[in-house]
């Protein structure tokens, strides 16, 4: 390399590869102002759908009529459950329908129309059938849907001890 | 007196153009029922804004003896309307200015149908004022489960109900709006706020948009 060229490169303006101070500060100012955004916001949301996330209740079993007294005309039996609701806790009151099916199996339907949850009565309209006043609504025995609502009514889990029923949680209907 | 005190202000923060800015506009003859009677169908947007300072009002005198609580509630709203003067009245303005304000905003959302004033420049106004419909009917929906007797409770149930049949979110919007796996003690806490803080702002900002779109814009010309 002569002389000359080395003047040349010396002199030949650096290519500045950092960012500008216009570039930091925008980034440094959005970076700590998004932080201090999210980190208010977010608790916040996160606030709103705890119910969303928080854990299924457990249901625990109730003792609700005995075995021998069951038929295969479905007959409304009432019963408590302890619910917790919030800081609230209480004694809930709740009805089914308890029935034998025609396997011989006891089952238990839950009164909450699948149309919009009013609550269904049996055999008011028709002699083999759950009828839902708001709609009119109509279920088999089984609480298989004939008009109106989406779906069959949800069932409760069933328990046999010592003669007597006992019922649980809710879930889909089994049956139909 | 009252001349002077405006005189005194206006002299420090020069308030008159601001003042002629908001209030001092010309009304068009044709949305003028001096001119043409039947120019009274355009009074309902001032009407629905009427009655939605009537809800405000009144809902925030409410508060002062609502108790959001479900041991309490019915009590402190049975309280307020039978033994606090003029309860029933305040109350009264709020149970029956709820049903007017919708019904308000609905002969006005007719006008603008039948005027074709949703058209091109205002498309974006017909939009806010479908947000503003649907913020009402949130405040509606809400705030009658407030009372939290057997109608408000069982109004709210089959509500509920409704919202979670939508299709993939109905399960999530129902545990959000209710909080728990029953109407109870956190719902009626919920619809609380959203009822006197989470839509009462954001209808505030929407009809601040409204309005500003309205003076930007100006009224839609005679049919
Ligand atoms: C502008 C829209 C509003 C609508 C459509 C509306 C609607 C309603 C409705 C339908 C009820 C049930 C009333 C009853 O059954 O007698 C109610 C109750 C209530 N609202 Fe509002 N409301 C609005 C704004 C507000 C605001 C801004 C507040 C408070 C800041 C408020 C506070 C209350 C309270 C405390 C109750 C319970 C007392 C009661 O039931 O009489 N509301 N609202
Ligand atoms: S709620 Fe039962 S038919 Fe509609």
């Amino acid at each position: 390399m002569d002389h000359d060229q080395q003047q040349e490169s010396a002199h030949a303006p650096a290519r500045r590869r950092e960012m500008t101070r216009r570039q930091f500060l925008s980034y440094t100012l959005g970076g700590a102002g998004a932080f201090m955004v999210g980190g208010t916001i977010l608790p916040m949301i996160r606030f709103a759908i705890d119910p969303l996330l928080a854990e299924k209740q457990q249901g625990e079993f109730v003792k609700v009529i005995e075995a021998s007294k069951v038929t295969s005309e479905p007959q409304p039996v009432e019963f408590e459950v302890f619910t917790v609701d919030g800081w609230h806790e209480s004694k809930r009151k709740m009805r089914a329908f308890v029935a034998r099916g025609d396997d011989g199996r006891i089952y238990a339907l839950s009164p909450v129309c699948k149309h919009l949850g009013c609550t269904v009565d049996w055999a008011t309209h028709d002699p083999n059938e759950f009828f839902c006043p708001c709609h009119g609504a109509r279920y088999t025995r089984d609480g298989e849907v004939l008009a109106v609502a989406r779906g069959p009514l949800d069932e409760y889990e069933v328990r046999e001890e010592n003669g007597w029923v006992y019922l649980g949680s809710l879930k889909p209907n089994s049956r139909v | 007196m009252f001349k002077a005190i405006y005189n005194w202000i206006d002299e420090r923060l020069d308030i008159t153009p601001m003042w002629r800015d908001i209030a001092d506009h010309e009304v068009p003859e044709h949305v003028n029922p001096a001119h043409h009677f039947s120019a009274f169908v355009y009074c309902f947007g001032g009407l629905t804004f009427f009655f939605t300072v009537i809800q405000i009002l009144s809902g925030m005198f409410l508060t002062m003896y609502y108790v959001p609580d479900i041991q309490n509630a019915y009590y402190s709203v049975d309280y307020l309307q039978h033994q606090v003067a003029f309860g029933g009245i305040v109350r009264g303005l709020h149970h029956w200015g709820a049903s007017l304000v919708i019904v308000m905003m609905f002969l006005h959302a007719l006008r603008v149908f039948f005027t074709g004033s949703y058209k091109h420049p205002r498309e974006m106004n017909w939009v806010v004022g479908m947000l503003l419909f649907f913020v009402m009917l949130g405040l509606g929906f809400t705030g009658y489960l407030l009372p939290w007797d057997n109608k408000a409770y069982f109004a709210t149930k089959v509500g509920i109900e409704i919202a979670s049949t939508i299709p993939w979110i109905g399960d999530d919007i129902k545990m959000l709006l209710q909080g728990g796996d029953t109407p109870g003690a956190v719902t009626l806490a919920r619809f609380f706020a959203i009822h006197v803080f989470f839509l009462p702002g954001a209808l505030l900002t929407l009809l601040a948009v409204h309005f500003y779109m309205i003076r930007k814009q100006g009224i839609s010309g005679p049919l």
